[in-house]
């Protein structure tokens, strides 16, 4: 499978999770100069260069438990926090945006276009950061190096690979069950009608070609759908249209961002078995966590001047309910970092740990050779 | 012309990978196994033909070797799934290339070879033995520049044809081969950087379904185009033939199954191609559509996310 997924992967869910919180920070009424440092210090985290440099390199898809770990991290970033329940909620409804806009792009590269519209948003809200957009412009400028050669046939396996990740998820959100584009079942709607993919004919025409490579005659036959001609081609570049809806903000105030739990397909405990199996690159999961972490700056966590809780329920009691009846298929798991026997991953992770207890908060046992690195932080 | 029949419950949904469905009709025995590949796992269902029997078998693939720095390949398997006879893996480069080593498109060829595709473009030729488990590398073919996408044997059953192989690239690359000791290509036929994700070859003419959504018919040896179809709205992944009637079925993202009727006379080079059926796998991206028999009296498909192999039946 590709070795270039993983990029795509990490800045449309980022971006989805941007959206969500964008709303939710609104929602919430929290005072705008709180709610832009934390869209910001978020942002600023997701495209720290060290992080960047690591994500870019070609590599297998990390597993569903360590990518679900790199968002934890990357939510706590600022002052804001996030129980148990939302966070879940936030992660599942980011995953069903993403698969959802996988499967509807026209042609696999149209997933470029997605991430560009995401990569457009994120922009639009660092806009008066100058600091800040020069990463997110240095970012388009990765993304357009390594992905506008690609062929339509690399950029189909990109989307199989991504489609294998999200392989078994059912999850309803309830945006999704209101605009009909997502059945009861949790599986998404796929229209037999609207414009073709750019590139492709309306079906329905048979040419016949003698010898010499004259047609000879045609024959019309019926497409069973209801197509148009192909739409004009977004652009590719850092700016332009992007002509397709897919990867723009679907969230406002007005339309909450709900889930449904029960009734998820009965199919979606199989494929907790297949991503039990252990991974044997969590090496490379680790040096990706390291630098990401390495990028995030020392908060005071939940200091009652400047900290403060966002969820994505609309009661706390909502909230409650939600962690306890999660159906166990679907929890999350999230990764239990132990120090590898390796050197490298070793030292770097010694050397990080060591810059946090240089800025004077206390760590945990840090002594202890096979110490919880989350919980290291959970500790600052 | 067809309508649906029960479907087979398998144990875990299709994955979105080309020509993702294969079937074998043991006539002896009564039964058909199907398979259907879900991430690194094979599903393996074995079906009675009186209907009341259902096996099911899964296969994965061997933990990869990390110490040796070895891609694990392929893996070949008794025909019920019962004992693995052979495996090949490949050396992985140095530093991590763009694109992980994988295999893709298979085949067996007249006489005694299975060939099978890699992701470099290159074509492995296995020997094996009609007696014994002697299996062993006999040639590695490197036409192709792009990955193989799939590749197919003539399937007419004629021993006549002088080509029996064809190849498939990400490129929409087509090469034609003569089997023997040493594979001789007869053709290139070139893609317009369309890739060609299933090809099938029947009476010395290779059909060939592209991400365009469109059919090509060409005919093998000269290159020559006998026949385009603007069949489907999305990318095709699936072409199969009935050798005994001449029919063809496709399969595409758009939920699209398509039957059409070719008519081929090699002898005067003539090539014709009618649309005869539709079926629509409602809110499902297929990734397989083969016949069950070699009258295409039967055929099945499978859908991404999809646990189940759904089959028609002629009416």
């Amino acid at each position: 499978m590709s070795s270039r997924t993983l990029p795509l992967l990490f800045i449309n869910l980022g971006g989805e999770m941007l959206y969500i919180l964008d709303q939710r920070l609104r929602a919430q009424n929290i005072p705008a100069d709180k709610a832009k440092k934390v869209m910001n210090d978020i942002i600023t985290t997701m495209f720290n260069k060290k992080f960047l440099e690591e994500l870019f390199k070609p590599q297998e898809l990390y597993s569903k438990k360590a990518l679900r770990t790199v968002f934890d991290r990357l939510a706590h970033a600022s002052i804001m926090r996030l129980n148990q329940a939302s966070m879940d909620k936030l992660y599942d409804l980011m995953t069903m945006a993403f698969k959802y806009q996988v499967l509807l792009c026209p042609r696999p590269k149209d997933i470029l276009l997605v991430s560009f519209n995401h990569m457009d948003a994120i922009k639009d809200f660092v806009k008066d950061t100058p600091s800040i957009l020069s990463q997110v412009d240095e970012t388009y400028r990765q993304l357009i190096e390594m992905y506008t050669p690609l062929s339509s046939g690399e950029f189909q396996l990109i989307r199989q690979t991504l489609l294998i990740f999200f392989q078994d998820m059912h999850i309803r959100v309830s945006i999704f069950l209101k605009d009909k584009v997502q059945n009861s079942n949790g599986r998404f709607v796929l229209p037999t009608s609207g414009p073709v993919p750019h590139g492709t004919q309306v079906p329905g025409l048979i040419r016949m070609f003698s010898c010499t490579g004259e047609e000879f005659t045609r024959l019309k036959f019926n497409n069973g759908g209801n197509y148009t001609t192909a739409l004009r081609e977004g652009s590719f570049d850092i700016f332009g249209d992007r002509v397709t809806k897919l990867g723009t903000n679907m969230y406002s105030v007005s339309r909450p961002v709900e889930t449904h739990m029960s009734g998820t397909s009965k199919n979606s405990a199989q494929h907790t078995k297949v991503s039990a199996a252990p991974n044997p690159l969590a090496k490379e999961e680790l040096n990706l966590l390291a630098r990401l972490m390495g990028g995030l700056e020392v908060q005071k966590p939940g200091n009652a001047d400047t900290g403060f809780r966002i969820s994505l329920f609309a009661t706390d009691e909502e909230e409650e309910e939600a962690l306890i009846s999660r159906p166990d298929e679907l929890s999350y798991g999230v990764i239990n970092i132990q120090a590898t026997k390796d050197q490298q991953a070793n030292a770097e992770l010694a050397k990080i740990m060591g810059e946090f207890t240089e800025s004077g908060d206390q760590s945990p046992s840090v002594s202890n050779k096979g110490d919880d690195l989350l919980a290291m932080m959970d500790g600052l | 012309m067809y309508h649906k029949e029960k479907s087979i419950q398998i144990k875990n949904s299709a994955s979105a990978l080309y020509n993702n469905l294969s079937v074998l009709r043991i006539a002896p025995r009564r039964l058909t196994h199907f398979t259907v590949v879900h991430a690194n796992m094979v599903n393996m269902v074995s079906a009675s033909w009186d209907g009341l029997n259902y096996t099911h078998r899964q296969l994965q693939s061997k933990e990869p070797n990390v110490a040796t720095s070895t891609s694990l390949i392929m893996q070949m398997y008794e025909s019920d799934g019962s004992i693995m006879v052979y495996w090949h893996a490949l050396d992985t480069p140095e530093t991590p290339t763009a694109q992980a080593v994988f295999a893709r498109g298979i085949a067996a060829v007249y006489e005694n070879y299975i060939c099978v595709g890699v992701s470099s473009g290159a074509i492995l030729v296995f020997d094996v033995p009609s007696k014994g488990s002697n299996i062993t590398l006999s040639e590695v073919l490197e036409e192709h520049k792009e990955s193989i996408t799939d590749m197919a044997s003539e399937c007419s059953g004629s021993q006549e044809c002088i080509a029996n192989l064809v190849t498939a690239d990400d490129g929409g690359n087509l090469c034609v081969w003569k089997s023997g000791e040493e594979f001789q290509l007869l053709n290139k036929i070139p893609g317009f950087d369309m890739s060609c994700s299933s090809v099938k070859l029947w009476k010395g003419t290779a059909v060939a379904g592209y991400g365009t959504g469109q059919i090509r018919l060409y005919e093998a040896v000269t290159g020559i185009l006998h026949a385009e179809i603007n069949a489907h709205a999305r990318w095709i992944y699936s072409v199969d033939i009935a050798p005994f009637s001449g029919l063809l079925l496709s399969a595409a993202e758009d939920s699209l199954v398509r039957v059409w009727h070719m008519t081929i006379t090699p002898e005067t080079n003539s090539v014709e191609v009618v649309h005869l059926h539709n079926e629509c796998v409602t809110d499902t991206q297929i990734c397989g559509a083969r016949f069950c028999d070699g009258d295409g009296y039967a055929f099945a498909v499978t859908g991404y996310d999809l646990s189940e192999i759904i089959r028609y039946i002629q009416s």
